[in-house]
């Protein structure tokens, strides 16, 4: 069971009162991308055993979107941050680093 | 004009734990930045003076309350008959501001769930994925989560007791779960 706490409402709660949104920080490629890139986008996905980086929305709470940081080997959460943001936090990232020395998830180290 | 009616006609159950449905109050979902001045002013003046919640919180007095429903979204309740009045002084105090505000009277079902001692914690806390201990929630204190399989929020009152609201829809799942809940003995854990 994950703990997460919303970025947006400060409510700490385990996953049941939110959402799953599957991997965060996804380019979008629409019109006028190439077939192969737009492909990417719709299907590749990251399915990475340790550090990954997801979406959440807090359904049954405030509602909003998020960003959460966590290992898919012992359910640890790192930490949570603003959906406003296009890559994780550098604050976050030395976080993992220090816990996870080494680790790698698309091109964030 | 017919009279409007509340979801289960003022159902009650009495076990270890007494639930029963409220009468109708009036409800105004508030839309809007809660940074902007405007709609703090706006809100005052609609609920009749009430300061405005912070992030988790209800300002409750003694017939209306303010809660803080998520960074731009606030629940007003006041008496029926004053709803008109608060939402034209809304729609004044918030002339050419970007907000929402509308009546969502009957839309929801509220209850009251009391005992004694703790027990009314008791009975959220075998629903709800929430630290209901004294240390964690309190009077004053208001949650939007999940109750079972549906949303809900509930706050505390002054007395140890607990109102809720959840969806008109869905009124007559909750109160079979809180009455579910509500059998029984007192665990005593809080």
């Amino acid at each position: 069971m994950l703990l997460l706490e919303c970025p947006c409402c400060g409510v700490t709660a385990e996953e049941t009162e939110f959402h799953g949104g599957g991997e965060a920080h996804l380019k979008r490629f629409g019109p006028e991308s190439s077939d192969q890139e737009f492909e990417g986008y719709l299907f590749n996905r990251v399915n990475p055993r340790g550090v990954h980086f997801e979406r959440w929305r807090h359904v049954n709470g405030c509602g909003k979107w998020f960003h959460a940081a966590r290992c898919t080997v012992t359910l640890e959460v790192f930490g949570t941050y603003p959906a406003q943001t296009v890559e994780p936090p550098q604050i976050l990232r030395e976080l993992i680093s220090s816990k996870r020395p080494g680790w790698q998830w698309r091109e964030f180290t | 004009m017919s009279e409007p009616v509340t979801a289960l006609n003022g159902a009650t159950y009495a076990g270890v734990a007494r639930i029963a449905e409220l009468p109708r109050r009036g409800m105004i979902t508030i839309r809007g930045s809660q940074e902007s001045a405007a709609l703090v002013a706006a809100v005052g003046a609609a609920s009749g003076g009430l300061d405005m919640p912070g992030p988790g919180e209800a300002v409750i007095a003694a017939d209306r309350m303010l809660g803080w429903m998520s960074p731009d979204e606030l629940l007003l309740m006041l008496p029926p008959a004053e709803v008109a009045g608060a939402l034209a002084a809304l729609a004044e105090g918030m002339a050419g501001e970007h907000y929402l505000a509308v009546e969502v009277t009957d839309a929801r079902a509220l209850f009251s769930i009391s005992g004694e001692g703790a027990v009314a914690r008791e009975v959220l806390a075998r629903l709800a994925p929430v630290d209901l201990s004294p240390a964690a929630f309190g009077p004053g204190n208001f949650r939007r989560t999940r109750l079972a399989q549906v949303p809900a929020a509930f706050w505390m009152l002054e007395d140890g007791s607990f109102e809720l609201m959840c969806f008109r829809s869905v009124a007559a799942y909750v109160f079979g779960l809180l009455c579910t809940a509500g059998e029984g003995d007192a665990v005593g854990h809080y």
